[in-house]
Protein backbone atom coordinates (compact mmCIF):
# COMPACT_ATOMS: atom_id res chain seq x y z
CA UNK A 1 0.00 0.00 0.00
CA UNK A 2 2.26 3.22 -1.04
CA UNK A 3 1.77 6.67 0.53
CA UNK A 4 2.39 8.85 -2.09
CA UNK A 5 2.80 12.87 -1.34
CA UNK A 6 0.11 15.06 -2.38
CA UNK A 7 2.24 15.81 -5.53
CA UNK A 8 3.00 12.49 -6.24
CA UNK A 9 -0.60 11.55 -5.92
CA UNK A 10 -1.83 14.39 -8.27
CA UNK A 11 1.30 13.02 -10.86
CA UNK A 12 -0.28 9.39 -10.45
CA UNK A 13 -3.84 10.99 -11.24
CA UNK A 14 -2.58 12.72 -14.11
CA UNK A 15 -1.02 9.41 -15.42
CA UNK A 16 -4.20 7.07 -15.00
CA UNK A 17 -6.21 9.89 -16.60
CA UNK A 18 -3.94 9.66 -19.55
CA UNK A 19 -4.25 5.61 -19.40
CA UNK A 20 -8.02 6.21 -19.32
CA UNK A 21 -8.09 7.94 -22.42
CA UNK A 22 -5.73 6.10 -24.06
CA UNK A 23 -7.41 2.47 -23.47
CA UNK A 24 -11.23 3.72 -23.88
CA UNK A 25 -9.99 5.57 -27.46
CA UNK A 26 -8.50 2.40 -28.65
CA UNK A 27 -11.31 0.35 -27.63
CA UNK A 28 -13.70 2.90 -29.50
CA UNK A 29 -16.45 2.41 -26.46
CA UNK A 30 -16.43 3.43 -23.27
CA UNK A 31 -17.03 5.78 -20.58
CA UNK A 32 -14.01 7.81 -20.15
CA UNK A 33 -15.77 10.70 -18.67
CA UNK A 34 -17.49 8.50 -15.82
CA UNK A 35 -14.04 7.31 -14.78
CA UNK A 36 -12.14 10.78 -14.90
CA UNK A 37 -14.69 11.95 -12.65
CA UNK A 38 -13.42 9.83 -10.33
CA UNK A 39 -9.97 9.63 -10.87
CA UNK A 40 -8.80 11.60 -7.61
CA UNK A 41 -10.86 9.30 -5.40
CA UNK A 42 -9.98 5.79 -7.06
CA UNK A 43 -6.11 7.40 -6.97
CA UNK A 44 -5.94 8.39 -3.10
CA UNK A 45 -7.80 5.19 -2.12
CA UNK A 46 -4.84 2.60 -3.85
CA UNK A 47 -1.98 5.52 -3.76
CA UNK A 48 -2.62 7.82 -1.08
CA UNK A 49 -1.77 5.16 2.33
CA UNK A 50 -5.65 4.48 2.41
CA UNK A 51 -5.97 0.62 1.04
CA UNK A 52 -3.63 -2.27 2.39
CA UNK A 53 -3.51 -4.58 -0.70
CA UNK A 54 -0.52 -6.93 -2.52
CA UNK A 55 -1.15 -7.22 -5.92
CA UNK A 56 0.78 -10.71 -5.42
CA UNK A 57 -1.59 -11.74 -3.03
CA UNK A 58 -4.67 -10.27 -3.94
CA UNK A 59 -7.32 -12.95 -2.46
CA UNK A 60 -5.56 -12.49 1.11
CA UNK A 61 -8.52 -12.19 3.85
CA UNK A 62 -7.45 -9.35 5.66
CA UNK A 63 -7.10 -6.86 2.46
CA UNK A 64 -9.39 -3.55 1.74
CA UNK A 65 -11.51 -3.68 -0.62
CA UNK A 66 -12.71 -1.39 -3.02
CA UNK A 67 -16.08 -2.32 -5.23
CA UNK A 68 -16.79 0.07 -8.29
CA UNK A 69 -20.62 -0.16 -8.17
CA UNK A 70 -20.40 1.85 -10.91
CA UNK A 71 -18.91 -0.64 -12.80
CA UNK A 72 -19.06 1.86 -16.06
CA UNK A 73 -16.00 3.47 -15.07
CA UNK A 74 -13.72 0.50 -14.67
CA UNK A 75 -10.89 2.18 -16.98
CA UNK A 76 -10.03 4.21 -13.65
CA UNK A 77 -9.89 1.28 -11.76
CA UNK A 78 -8.45 -0.82 -14.47
CA UNK A 79 -5.62 1.76 -14.74
CA UNK A 80 -5.31 2.13 -11.42
CA UNK A 81 -4.59 -1.14 -11.08
CA UNK A 82 -2.20 -1.23 -13.88
CA UNK A 83 -0.60 1.77 -11.97
CA UNK A 84 -0.52 -0.87 -8.55
CA UNK A 85 1.01 -3.65 -10.60
CA UNK A 86 -1.54 -6.07 -10.61
CA UNK A 87 -1.30 -6.20 -14.20
CA UNK A 88 0.66 -3.94 -17.38
CA UNK A 89 -0.48 -1.11 -19.01
CA UNK A 90 0.10 -2.97 -21.65
CA UNK A 91 -2.45 -5.48 -20.82
CA UNK A 92 -5.51 -3.14 -20.18
CA UNK A 93 -4.75 -2.16 -23.77
CA UNK A 94 -6.84 -4.78 -24.40
CA UNK A 95 -10.24 -3.49 -23.18
CA UNK A 96 -13.42 -4.35 -24.39
CA UNK A 97 -11.22 -6.62 -27.00
CA UNK A 98 -12.95 -10.30 -27.86
CA UNK A 99 -11.03 -12.74 -25.26
CA UNK A 100 -9.51 -9.98 -23.12
CA UNK A 101 -10.29 -10.07 -19.12
CA UNK A 102 -10.77 -6.43 -19.19
CA UNK A 103 -14.28 -6.51 -19.91
CA UNK A 104 -16.74 -3.44 -20.69
CA UNK A 105 -17.60 -3.36 -16.85
CA UNK A 106 -15.54 -5.70 -13.70
CA UNK A 107 -15.80 -9.37 -14.16
CA UNK A 108 -14.43 -10.27 -10.49
CA UNK A 109 -14.20 -14.22 -12.04
CA UNK A 110 -11.08 -12.91 -14.84
CA UNK A 111 -9.15 -10.75 -12.94
CA UNK A 112 -7.25 -10.42 -10.14
CA UNK A 113 -8.08 -7.66 -7.31
CA UNK A 114 -11.76 -7.25 -8.72
CA UNK A 115 -13.87 -7.62 -5.44
CA UNK A 116 -17.45 -7.69 -6.96
CA UNK A 117 -19.24 -7.89 -10.66
CA UNK A 118 -20.97 -4.84 -11.55
CA UNK A 119 -22.61 -3.02 -14.61
CA UNK A 120 -26.07 -3.62 -13.02
CA UNK A 121 -26.55 -0.37 -11.32
CA UNK A 122 -27.67 -0.55 -7.26
CA UNK A 123 -25.62 -3.49 -5.79
CA UNK A 124 -22.63 -2.73 -4.82
CA UNK A 125 -23.11 -0.71 -1.55
CA UNK A 126 -25.45 -4.42 -0.27
CA UNK A 127 -22.02 -6.49 -1.94
CA UNK A 128 -20.21 -4.12 0.29
CA UNK A 129 -21.96 -4.72 3.54
CA UNK A 130 -21.82 -8.79 3.13
CA UNK A 131 -18.13 -7.89 2.70
CA UNK A 132 -18.41 -5.84 5.62
CA UNK A 133 -20.58 -7.83 8.25
CA UNK A 134 -18.41 -10.92 7.06
CA UNK A 135 -15.56 -9.11 8.41
CA UNK A 136 -17.27 -8.53 11.65
CA UNK A 137 -17.88 -11.85 12.18
CA UNK A 138 -14.39 -13.09 10.98
CA UNK A 139 -12.33 -10.49 13.36
CA UNK A 140 -10.88 -8.88 10.39
CA UNK A 141 -10.05 -5.64 10.36
CA UNK A 142 -10.15 -4.37 6.98
CA UNK A 143 -12.07 -1.51 5.45
CA UNK A 144 -14.69 -2.10 2.47
CA UNK A 145 -14.81 1.06 0.20
CA UNK A 146 -17.86 1.33 -2.40
CA UNK A 147 -17.72 3.99 -5.13
CA UNK A 148 -21.29 5.09 -6.38
CA UNK A 149 -22.48 6.90 -9.44
CA UNK A 150 -24.70 10.02 -8.28
CA UNK A 151 -27.84 9.08 -10.81
CA UNK A 152 -26.96 5.67 -9.53
CA UNK A 153 -28.60 6.76 -6.14
CA UNK A 154 -32.09 6.35 -8.00
CA UNK A 155 -31.88 2.74 -7.32
CA UNK A 156 -34.05 1.74 -4.16
CA UNK A 157 -31.70 -0.89 -3.15
CA UNK A 158 -28.76 1.70 -2.37
CA UNK A 159 -31.40 3.41 0.08
CA UNK A 160 -32.11 0.07 1.22
CA UNK A 161 -27.97 -1.04 2.19
CA UNK A 162 -27.50 2.53 3.48
CA UNK A 163 -30.68 1.69 5.97
CA UNK A 164 -28.84 -1.21 6.53
CA UNK A 165 -25.60 -0.81 7.27
CA UNK A 166 -26.57 2.07 10.26
CA UNK A 167 -28.62 -1.29 11.72
CA UNK A 168 -25.11 -3.35 11.79
CA UNK A 169 -23.14 0.14 12.80
CA UNK A 170 -20.57 -1.01 10.19
CA UNK A 171 -17.68 1.70 10.80
CA UNK A 172 -15.64 -1.07 8.16
CA UNK A 173 -17.92 0.29 5.34
CA UNK A 174 -17.01 4.12 3.26
CA UNK A 175 -19.02 4.79 0.56
CA UNK A 176 -18.25 7.50 -1.97
CA UNK A 177 -20.32 8.60 -4.17
CA UNK A 178 -19.40 10.70 -7.46
CA UNK A 179 -21.57 13.37 -7.68
CA UNK A 180 -20.97 14.51 -11.40
CA UNK A 181 -24.03 16.31 -11.63
CA UNK A 182 -24.79 13.45 -14.69
CA UNK A 183 -26.44 9.92 -15.61
CA UNK A 184 -27.37 8.87 -19.13
CA UNK A 185 -30.07 10.77 -20.30
CA UNK A 186 -28.85 14.40 -18.45
CA UNK A 187 -28.16 16.01 -15.81
CA UNK A 188 -29.37 14.54 -12.45
CA UNK A 189 -31.37 17.47 -11.96
CA UNK A 190 -33.53 17.19 -14.24
CA UNK A 191 -33.49 13.81 -14.46
CA UNK A 192 -34.06 12.61 -10.67
CA UNK A 193 -33.32 15.33 -8.53
CA UNK A 194 -32.25 13.71 -4.99
CA UNK A 195 -30.79 17.56 -4.00
CA UNK A 196 -28.42 17.16 -1.38
CA UNK A 197 -26.93 13.99 -0.47
CA UNK A 198 -25.86 14.82 2.98
CA UNK A 199 -28.76 15.59 4.77
CA UNK A 200 -30.59 12.35 3.80
CA UNK A 201 -27.59 10.16 4.55
CA UNK A 202 -27.24 11.79 7.88
CA UNK A 203 -30.60 11.45 8.69
CA UNK A 204 -29.94 7.84 7.95
CA UNK A 205 -27.76 7.69 10.74
CA UNK A 206 -24.12 7.91 8.78
CA UNK A 207 -21.13 9.88 9.03
CA UNK A 208 -21.33 12.23 5.79
CA UNK A 209 -18.80 14.94 4.50
CA UNK A 210 -19.00 16.95 1.25
CA UNK A 211 -16.18 17.63 -0.93
CA UNK A 212 -14.88 18.82 -3.64
CA UNK A 213 -13.46 15.20 -5.02
CA UNK A 214 -11.34 16.79 -8.00
CA UNK A 215 -9.28 17.97 -5.28
CA UNK A 216 -6.95 15.66 -4.20
CA UNK A 217 -5.75 17.68 -0.68
CA UNK A 218 -9.35 17.36 -0.05
CA UNK A 219 -10.46 13.64 -1.51
CA UNK A 220 -7.53 12.86 1.58
CA UNK A 221 -8.20 14.63 3.84
CA UNK A 222 -11.77 13.50 3.97
CA UNK A 223 -10.53 9.63 3.65
CA UNK A 224 -8.37 10.48 6.87
CA UNK A 225 -11.58 11.94 8.80
CA UNK A 226 -13.55 8.75 7.41
CA UNK A 227 -11.23 6.68 8.86
CA UNK A 228 -10.90 7.94 12.49
CA UNK A 229 -14.77 7.63 12.56
CA UNK A 230 -15.33 4.03 14.55
CA UNK A 231 -19.39 3.71 15.36
CA UNK A 232 -20.61 4.29 12.28
CA UNK A 233 -20.64 3.72 8.70
CA UNK A 234 -19.07 6.69 6.49
CA UNK A 235 -20.04 8.04 3.02
CA UNK A 236 -17.83 10.94 1.19
CA UNK A 237 -20.24 12.61 -1.13
CA UNK A 238 -17.36 13.63 -3.86
CA UNK A 239 -18.45 16.36 -5.84
CA UNK A 240 -17.09 15.95 -9.39
CA UNK A 241 -17.05 17.20 -12.92
CA UNK A 242 -18.27 14.66 -15.15
CA UNK A 243 -15.42 14.55 -17.79
CA UNK A 244 -12.80 16.82 -15.42
CA UNK A 245 -10.43 18.15 -16.20
CA UNK A 246 -11.57 18.04 -20.07
CA UNK A 247 -14.72 19.59 -19.60
CA UNK A 248 -14.27 22.57 -21.59
CA UNK A 249 -13.00 20.35 -24.86
CA UNK A 250 -16.72 17.94 -24.10
CA UNK A 251 -18.70 21.27 -23.73
CA UNK A 252 -17.15 22.55 -27.37
CA UNK A 253 -18.16 18.74 -28.86
CA UNK A 254 -21.43 20.05 -27.48
CA UNK A 255 -21.90 17.34 -24.48
CA UNK A 256 -20.57 18.45 -21.35
CA UNK A 257 -21.85 15.10 -20.11
CA UNK A 258 -20.35 12.52 -22.98
CA UNK A 259 -21.76 9.59 -21.19
CA UNK A 260 -20.62 6.50 -22.64
CA UNK A 261 -18.56 7.93 -25.40
CA UNK A 262 -15.41 7.39 -26.58
CA UNK A 263 -13.08 9.87 -27.27
CA UNK A 264 -12.42 10.03 -31.12
CA UNK A 265 -8.59 10.03 -31.55
CA UNK A 266 -8.33 14.09 -32.53
CA UNK A 267 -10.42 15.00 -29.08
CA UNK A 268 -7.98 11.88 -27.34
CA UNK A 269 -5.00 13.96 -28.52
CA UNK A 270 -6.17 17.47 -27.37
CA UNK A 271 -7.36 15.89 -24.39
CA UNK A 272 -4.04 14.37 -23.71
CA UNK A 273 -2.24 17.80 -23.99
CA UNK A 274 -4.59 19.59 -21.69
CA UNK A 275 -4.21 17.20 -19.00
CA UNK A 276 -0.33 16.32 -19.55
CA UNK B 1 -20.05 -11.74 -42.58
CA UNK B 2 -23.88 -10.71 -40.77
CA UNK B 3 -25.91 -12.78 -40.42
CA UNK B 4 -28.32 -13.09 -43.56
CA UNK B 5 -25.74 -12.18 -45.65
CA UNK B 6 -24.86 -15.38 -47.43
CA UNK B 7 -28.74 -15.44 -48.36
CA UNK B 8 -28.34 -11.49 -50.11
CA UNK B 9 -30.52 -9.96 -47.44
CA UNK B 10 -29.38 -6.66 -47.43
CA UNK B 11 -28.94 -5.06 -43.75
CA UNK B 12 -31.77 -3.12 -42.14
CA UNK B 13 -32.41 -0.95 -38.93
CA UNK B 14 -31.64 -1.85 -35.73
CA UNK B 15 -35.01 -3.65 -34.35
CA UNK B 16 -34.37 -1.08 -31.59
CA UNK B 17 -35.09 1.66 -33.93
CA UNK B 18 -37.73 0.39 -35.98
CA UNK B 19 -39.50 0.29 -32.18
CA UNK B 20 -38.47 3.55 -31.08
CA UNK B 21 -39.78 5.67 -35.27
CA UNK B 22 -43.11 3.18 -34.86
CA UNK B 23 -43.67 4.11 -31.13
CA UNK B 24 -43.13 7.92 -32.28
CA UNK B 25 -45.42 7.69 -35.02
CA UNK B 26 -48.13 5.87 -32.87
CA UNK B 27 -48.21 8.35 -30.45
CA UNK B 28 -49.65 10.83 -32.81
CA UNK B 29 -53.16 9.18 -32.99
CA UNK B 30 -52.87 7.24 -29.45
CA UNK B 31 -53.04 9.98 -26.79
CA UNK B 32 -53.58 7.23 -24.13
CA UNK B 33 -49.75 6.01 -24.86
CA UNK B 34 -47.03 7.21 -22.79
CA UNK B 35 -43.64 6.02 -22.03
CA UNK B 36 -41.88 5.40 -18.44
CA UNK B 37 -38.25 5.53 -18.91
CA UNK B 38 -35.11 4.51 -16.42
CA UNK B 39 -32.73 6.89 -17.42
CA UNK B 40 -32.10 5.21 -20.95
CA UNK B 41 -34.51 6.28 -23.62
CA UNK B 42 -31.22 7.47 -25.79
CA UNK B 43 -30.81 3.62 -25.74
CA UNK B 44 -34.05 2.01 -26.12
CA UNK B 45 -34.79 4.52 -28.56
CA UNK B 46 -38.02 6.02 -26.58
CA UNK B 47 -36.46 8.89 -26.79
CA UNK B 48 -37.77 10.43 -30.02
CA UNK B 49 -41.66 9.69 -28.63
CA UNK B 50 -40.06 11.88 -25.16
CA UNK B 51 -39.62 14.71 -27.56
CA UNK B 52 -42.39 14.84 -29.79
CA UNK B 53 -45.08 14.12 -26.59
CA UNK B 54 -42.73 15.43 -23.33
CA UNK B 55 -46.27 15.81 -21.71
CA UNK B 56 -46.31 11.88 -21.65
CA UNK B 57 -43.26 11.03 -21.14
CA UNK B 58 -42.01 10.12 -17.65
CA UNK B 59 -38.07 9.69 -16.95
CA UNK B 60 -37.77 8.11 -13.12
CA UNK B 61 -34.27 7.75 -13.20
CA UNK B 62 -32.07 4.64 -12.62
CA UNK B 63 -34.82 2.99 -10.86
CA UNK B 64 -36.36 -0.04 -13.01
CA UNK B 65 -38.65 -1.37 -10.05
CA UNK B 66 -39.98 2.28 -9.26
CA UNK B 67 -40.44 2.44 -12.99
CA UNK B 68 -42.37 -1.09 -13.79
CA UNK B 69 -45.30 -0.54 -10.68
CA UNK B 70 -45.69 3.34 -12.02
CA UNK B 71 -46.81 1.70 -15.39
CA UNK B 72 -48.89 -0.50 -13.60
CA UNK B 73 -50.73 2.64 -12.03
CA UNK B 74 -51.05 4.37 -15.47
CA UNK B 75 -52.21 0.77 -16.64
CA UNK B 76 -55.06 1.12 -14.18
CA UNK B 77 -55.93 3.97 -14.97
CA UNK B 78 -57.07 3.91 -18.95
CA UNK B 79 -53.32 4.70 -19.54
CA UNK B 80 -51.02 2.77 -22.51
CA UNK B 81 -47.36 2.69 -20.54
CA UNK B 82 -44.57 1.57 -22.72
CA UNK B 83 -41.79 0.87 -20.54
CA UNK B 84 -38.46 0.11 -21.62
CA UNK B 85 -34.85 -0.30 -20.19
CA UNK B 86 -32.27 -2.79 -21.43
CA UNK B 87 -33.88 -6.66 -21.79
CA UNK B 88 -31.80 -7.68 -18.06
CA UNK B 89 -32.71 -4.67 -16.32
CA UNK B 90 -36.62 -4.56 -17.25
CA UNK B 91 -36.80 -8.35 -16.84
CA UNK B 92 -34.04 -9.60 -14.31
CA UNK B 93 -34.20 -6.62 -12.01
CA UNK B 94 -37.80 -5.23 -12.08
CA UNK B 95 -39.20 -8.91 -11.84
CA UNK B 96 -41.20 -9.23 -8.73
CA UNK B 97 -42.59 -5.58 -10.02
CA UNK B 98 -43.37 -7.23 -13.16
CA UNK B 99 -45.00 -9.84 -11.04
CA UNK B 100 -47.23 -8.36 -8.72
CA UNK B 101 -47.57 -4.69 -10.76
CA UNK B 102 -48.52 -6.22 -14.49
CA UNK B 103 -49.03 -9.15 -14.47
CA UNK B 104 -50.81 -10.89 -11.97
CA UNK B 105 -53.25 -8.28 -12.14
CA UNK B 106 -53.51 -8.59 -15.85
CA UNK B 107 -52.57 -4.94 -16.84
CA UNK B 108 -52.00 -3.12 -19.88
CA UNK B 109 -48.82 -2.70 -19.96
CA UNK B 110 -46.20 -3.14 -22.91
CA UNK B 111 -42.65 -3.96 -21.68
CA UNK B 112 -40.05 -3.40 -23.78
CA UNK B 113 -36.54 -4.93 -23.58
CA UNK B 114 -33.60 -3.69 -25.92
CA UNK B 115 -30.25 -4.67 -26.45
CA UNK B 116 -30.73 -8.21 -26.01
CA UNK B 117 -28.49 -10.57 -26.44
CA UNK B 118 -25.21 -10.93 -26.68
CA UNK B 119 -24.54 -9.34 -29.91
CA UNK B 120 -24.55 -6.22 -27.83
CA UNK B 121 -20.83 -6.47 -27.82
CA UNK B 122 -18.21 -4.55 -25.93
CA UNK B 123 -20.48 -3.50 -23.28
CA UNK B 124 -20.35 -7.30 -22.23
CA UNK B 125 -21.95 -9.62 -20.09
CA UNK B 126 -23.43 -7.45 -17.11
CA UNK B 127 -25.95 -5.68 -20.24
CA UNK B 128 -26.67 -8.64 -22.20
CA UNK B 129 -30.23 -10.00 -21.73
CA UNK B 130 -30.28 -13.65 -22.21
CA UNK B 131 -32.44 -14.69 -19.61
CA UNK B 132 -35.95 -11.73 -20.24
CA UNK B 133 -37.18 -14.54 -22.52
CA UNK B 134 -37.00 -17.26 -19.93
CA UNK B 135 -38.42 -14.62 -17.19
CA UNK B 136 -41.07 -13.27 -19.25
CA UNK B 137 -42.53 -16.57 -20.88
CA UNK B 138 -43.16 -17.59 -17.03
CA UNK B 139 -45.19 -14.80 -16.02
CA UNK B 140 -49.56 -16.25 -16.87
CA UNK B 141 -50.80 -14.00 -19.45
CA UNK B 142 -48.04 -11.96 -20.68
CA UNK B 143 -47.34 -12.05 -24.22
CA UNK B 144 -43.91 -12.61 -25.73
CA UNK B 145 -42.62 -11.13 -29.16
CA UNK B 146 -39.06 -11.35 -30.61
CA UNK B 147 -39.49 -9.75 -33.83
CA UNK B 148 -36.76 -10.56 -36.33
CA UNK B 149 -35.85 -7.21 -38.44
CA UNK B 150 -37.56 -3.49 -38.63
CA UNK B 151 -40.42 -4.64 -40.75
CA UNK B 152 -41.78 -7.52 -38.07
CA UNK B 153 -40.66 -4.79 -35.40
CA UNK B 154 -42.96 -2.12 -36.77
CA UNK B 155 -45.69 -4.88 -36.93
CA UNK B 156 -44.93 -6.00 -33.43
CA UNK B 157 -44.91 -2.67 -32.47
CA UNK B 158 -48.74 -1.74 -33.29
CA UNK B 159 -50.13 -4.99 -32.58
CA UNK B 160 -48.89 -4.96 -28.85
CA UNK B 161 -50.28 -1.64 -28.08
CA UNK B 162 -53.54 -2.66 -30.04
CA UNK B 163 -54.09 -5.99 -27.88
CA UNK B 164 -55.39 -5.24 -24.34
CA UNK B 165 -53.37 -7.04 -21.73
CA UNK B 166 -49.53 -6.95 -20.79
CA UNK B 167 -46.60 -7.52 -23.55
CA UNK B 168 -43.43 -8.20 -23.79
CA UNK B 169 -41.36 -7.23 -27.03
CA UNK B 170 -37.60 -7.90 -26.81
CA UNK B 171 -35.40 -5.62 -29.29
CA UNK B 172 -32.05 -5.74 -30.62
CA UNK B 173 -29.25 -2.90 -30.73
CA UNK B 174 -27.53 -3.53 -33.64
CA UNK B 175 -28.57 -3.44 -37.63
CA UNK B 176 -30.08 -6.38 -38.78
CA UNK B 177 -30.58 -8.72 -42.11
CA UNK B 178 -33.95 -7.20 -43.68
CA UNK B 179 -36.25 -10.96 -43.99
CA UNK B 180 -39.29 -8.87 -45.06
CA UNK B 181 -38.21 -6.39 -47.93
CA UNK B 182 -42.12 -5.91 -49.09
CA UNK B 183 -43.36 -5.67 -45.58
CA UNK B 184 -44.27 -8.40 -42.30
CA UNK B 185 -47.23 -10.29 -43.02
CA UNK B 186 -47.43 -10.36 -38.99
CA UNK B 187 -50.21 -11.49 -36.70
CA UNK B 188 -49.59 -12.17 -32.98
CA UNK B 189 -49.16 -15.95 -32.23
CA UNK B 190 -48.90 -16.59 -36.05
CA UNK B 191 -46.22 -18.01 -36.86
CA UNK B 192 -44.60 -16.69 -40.37
CA UNK B 193 -42.81 -19.65 -42.86
CA UNK B 194 -40.24 -17.87 -44.65
CA UNK B 195 -38.97 -20.46 -46.56
CA UNK B 196 -40.98 -24.01 -47.17
CA UNK B 197 -38.85 -27.05 -47.34
CA UNK B 198 -39.76 -30.76 -46.59
CA UNK B 199 -36.76 -32.65 -44.70
CA UNK B 200 -36.17 -30.43 -41.39
CA UNK B 201 -37.41 -27.65 -39.83
CA UNK B 202 -35.55 -24.66 -38.94
CA UNK B 203 -37.77 -22.61 -36.03
CA UNK B 204 -36.02 -18.90 -34.98
CA UNK B 205 -36.72 -15.79 -34.09
CA UNK B 206 -34.84 -12.58 -33.25
CA UNK B 207 -31.44 -11.90 -35.52
CA UNK B 208 -31.11 -16.11 -35.75
CA UNK B 209 -34.31 -16.15 -38.48
CA UNK B 210 -32.09 -14.66 -41.47
CA UNK B 211 -29.36 -17.21 -39.72
CA UNK B 212 -31.73 -19.61 -40.51
CA UNK B 213 -31.85 -18.69 -44.19
CA UNK B 214 -28.09 -18.96 -44.41
CA UNK B 215 -28.31 -22.95 -42.87
CA UNK B 216 -31.34 -23.76 -45.03
CA UNK B 217 -29.38 -22.53 -48.32
CA UNK B 218 -25.92 -24.40 -47.37
CA UNK B 219 -28.34 -27.43 -46.58
CA UNK B 220 -29.88 -27.33 -49.83
CA UNK B 221 -26.85 -27.67 -51.87
CA UNK B 222 -26.73 -31.12 -49.61
CA UNK B 223 -29.99 -32.29 -50.69
CA UNK B 224 -31.48 -31.27 -46.98
CA UNK B 225 -34.90 -29.47 -48.01
CA UNK B 226 -35.33 -27.05 -44.81
CA UNK B 227 -38.52 -25.23 -43.86
CA UNK B 228 -37.62 -21.93 -41.90
CA UNK B 229 -40.11 -20.49 -39.35
CA UNK B 230 -40.01 -17.28 -37.58
CA UNK B 231 -41.58 -17.79 -34.88
CA UNK B 232 -42.17 -14.08 -33.16
CA UNK B 233 -44.71 -14.71 -30.84
CA UNK B 234 -43.57 -17.11 -28.17
CA UNK B 235 -46.55 -16.62 -26.17
CA UNK B 236 -48.89 -17.37 -27.05
CA UNK B 237 -47.51 -20.19 -29.07
CA UNK B 238 -48.51 -21.46 -32.34
CA UNK B 239 -49.16 -25.22 -31.67
CA UNK B 240 -50.74 -25.63 -35.09
CA UNK B 241 -47.60 -24.48 -37.17
CA UNK B 242 -45.07 -26.25 -35.11
CA UNK B 243 -47.36 -29.62 -34.72
CA UNK B 244 -47.34 -29.26 -38.56
CA UNK B 245 -43.76 -28.96 -39.39
CA UNK B 246 -43.16 -31.51 -37.25
CA UNK B 247 -45.55 -34.05 -38.95
CA UNK B 248 -44.57 -32.80 -42.39
CA UNK B 249 -41.00 -32.36 -41.94
CA UNK B 250 -39.77 -35.49 -39.08
CA UNK B 251 -36.88 -32.96 -37.36
CA UNK B 252 -36.63 -29.56 -35.67
CA UNK B 253 -33.78 -27.32 -34.85
CA UNK B 254 -34.62 -24.27 -32.57
CA UNK B 255 -32.28 -21.45 -33.04
CA UNK B 256 -32.12 -18.14 -30.85
CA UNK B 257 -30.00 -15.76 -29.28
CA UNK B 258 -30.83 -16.64 -25.63
CA UNK B 259 -30.06 -19.09 -22.77
CA UNK B 260 -30.90 -22.79 -23.68
CA UNK B 261 -33.12 -23.16 -20.28
CA UNK B 262 -36.70 -21.81 -20.54
CA UNK B 263 -36.26 -19.84 -24.10
CA UNK B 264 -38.33 -20.16 -27.46
CA UNK B 265 -36.15 -24.04 -27.79
CA UNK B 266 -37.98 -24.79 -24.20
CA UNK B 267 -41.14 -23.83 -25.69
CA UNK B 268 -40.97 -25.26 -28.99
CA UNK B 269 -40.08 -28.32 -27.29
CA UNK B 270 -42.87 -28.70 -25.26
CA UNK B 271 -44.98 -28.35 -27.73
CA UNK B 272 -43.32 -31.09 -29.96
CA UNK B 273 -43.65 -33.13 -27.40
CA UNK B 274 -47.28 -32.93 -26.66
CA UNK B 275 -47.81 -33.18 -30.65
CA UNK B 276 -45.57 -34.92 -32.58
CA UNK B 277 -42.58 -36.26 -30.71
CA UNK B 278 -39.97 -36.11 -33.72
CA UNK B 279 -35.92 -35.50 -33.45
CA UNK B 280 -34.76 -31.93 -32.09
CA UNK B 281 -31.89 -29.99 -32.09
CA UNK B 282 -31.46 -26.83 -30.16
CA UNK B 283 -28.43 -23.68 -31.14
CA UNK B 284 -28.36 -20.60 -28.63
CA UNK B 285 -26.18 -19.13 -26.21
CA UNK B 286 -26.25 -22.57 -24.36
CA UNK B 287 -25.82 -22.64 -19.96
CA UNK B 288 -23.14 -19.87 -19.96
CA UNK B 289 -22.77 -15.85 -19.59
CA UNK B 290 -20.60 -14.43 -22.87
CA UNK B 291 -18.08 -11.56 -22.59
CA UNK B 292 -16.91 -8.83 -23.68
CA UNK B 293 -16.44 -8.07 -27.72
CA UNK B 294 -17.24 -7.33 -31.17
CA UNK B 295 -20.80 -8.41 -31.67
CA UNK B 296 -19.75 -10.22 -34.75
CA UNK B 297 -16.66 -12.61 -33.07
CA UNK B 298 -19.32 -12.76 -29.94
CA UNK B 299 -22.06 -14.79 -32.39
CA UNK B 300 -18.87 -16.61 -33.65
CA UNK B 301 -17.50 -17.46 -30.47
CA UNK B 302 -20.74 -18.73 -28.77
CA UNK B 303 -22.05 -20.43 -31.74
CA UNK B 304 -24.74 -18.10 -33.00
CA UNK B 305 -23.47 -19.02 -36.59
CA UNK B 306 -25.69 -20.29 -39.74
CA UNK B 307 -23.06 -23.14 -39.71
CA UNK B 308 -23.95 -24.08 -36.03
CA UNK B 309 -27.43 -24.48 -37.46
CA UNK B 310 -26.45 -26.38 -39.82
CA UNK B 311 -24.36 -29.15 -37.94
CA UNK B 312 -27.60 -29.27 -35.79
CA UNK B 313 -30.25 -29.81 -38.56
CA UNK B 314 -27.53 -32.94 -39.87
CA UNK B 315 -27.78 -34.20 -36.41
CA UNK B 316 -31.58 -33.65 -36.18
CA UNK B 317 -32.00 -34.89 -39.59
CA UNK B 318 -29.43 -38.01 -39.25
CA UNK B 319 -31.80 -39.10 -36.20
CA UNK B 320 -35.19 -39.48 -37.68
C1 LIG C 1 -29.67 -1.18 -13.34
C2 LIG C 1 -29.13 -0.36 -14.45
N1 LIG C 1 -29.96 0.46 -15.14
C3 LIG C 1 -29.48 1.17 -16.18
C4 LIG C 1 -28.17 1.08 -16.55
C5 LIG C 1 -27.66 1.84 -17.77
N2 LIG C 1 -26.71 2.89 -17.36
C6 LIG C 1 -25.37 2.74 -17.42
S1 LIG C 1 -24.51 4.05 -16.85
C7 LIG C 1 -25.94 4.91 -16.53
C8 LIG C 1 -25.89 6.28 -15.94
C9 LIG C 1 -25.13 6.29 -14.66
O1 LIG C 1 -25.12 7.55 -14.08
P1 LIG C 1 -24.30 7.82 -12.76
O2 LIG C 1 -24.62 6.78 -11.74
O3 LIG C 1 -24.51 9.22 -12.35
O4 LIG C 1 -22.80 7.54 -13.20
P2 LIG C 1 -21.81 8.53 -14.01
O5 LIG C 1 -21.62 7.89 -15.34
O6 LIG C 1 -22.41 9.87 -14.10
O7 LIG C 1 -20.56 8.52 -13.22
C10 LIG C 1 -27.07 4.13 -16.88
C11 LIG C 1 -28.46 4.55 -16.75
C12 LIG C 1 -27.34 0.21 -15.80
N3 LIG C 1 -26.04 0.05 -16.09
N4 LIG C 1 -27.84 -0.47 -14.75
MG1 LIG D 1 -23.27 10.86 -12.45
Amino acid sequence: MPELSLDDLKKKATQIRELIIRITTEAGSGHPSSSLSATEVVTALYFGGFMKYDPKNPSSPDRDRFILSKGHACPVLYSAMAEAGYFTTDDIMTLRKLGSPWEGHPNMRRLPGIEASTGSLGQGLSIGIGHALAGKMDGRNYQTYVMLGDGEMGEGQVWEAIAAAEKYALNNLTAIIDRNGYQQTGATKEVLDLTEFQPKIEAFGWHVQTINGNDMGEVVAALKTARGVNDKPTCIVSKTQKGYPVVPLLEAEGDPNYHGKPFSPELAKKALELIG
Amino acid sequence: MYLGEASGLPLGAATRDAFGNALKDLGATNDRLVTVDGDVGNSTRTEPFALAYPDRAFNVGIAESNMVSVAGGLAACGKIPVVASFACFLMDNAFDQIRMSVAFPNLNVKLVGSHAGISIGEDGPSQMGIEDVALACSLPGVTVVVPSDAACTIEATKACLELEGPTYLRVGRGKVATVYPDGCPFELGKAITVRDGSDATIIANGLMVPGALDAAKMLEADGISCRVIDLHTIKPIDRDAIAAAAKETGAIVVAEEHLHHGGLGSAVAQVVAETAPVPMGFVNVGDQYAESGDPQGLLDKYGLTAAAVVDAVRQAHGRK
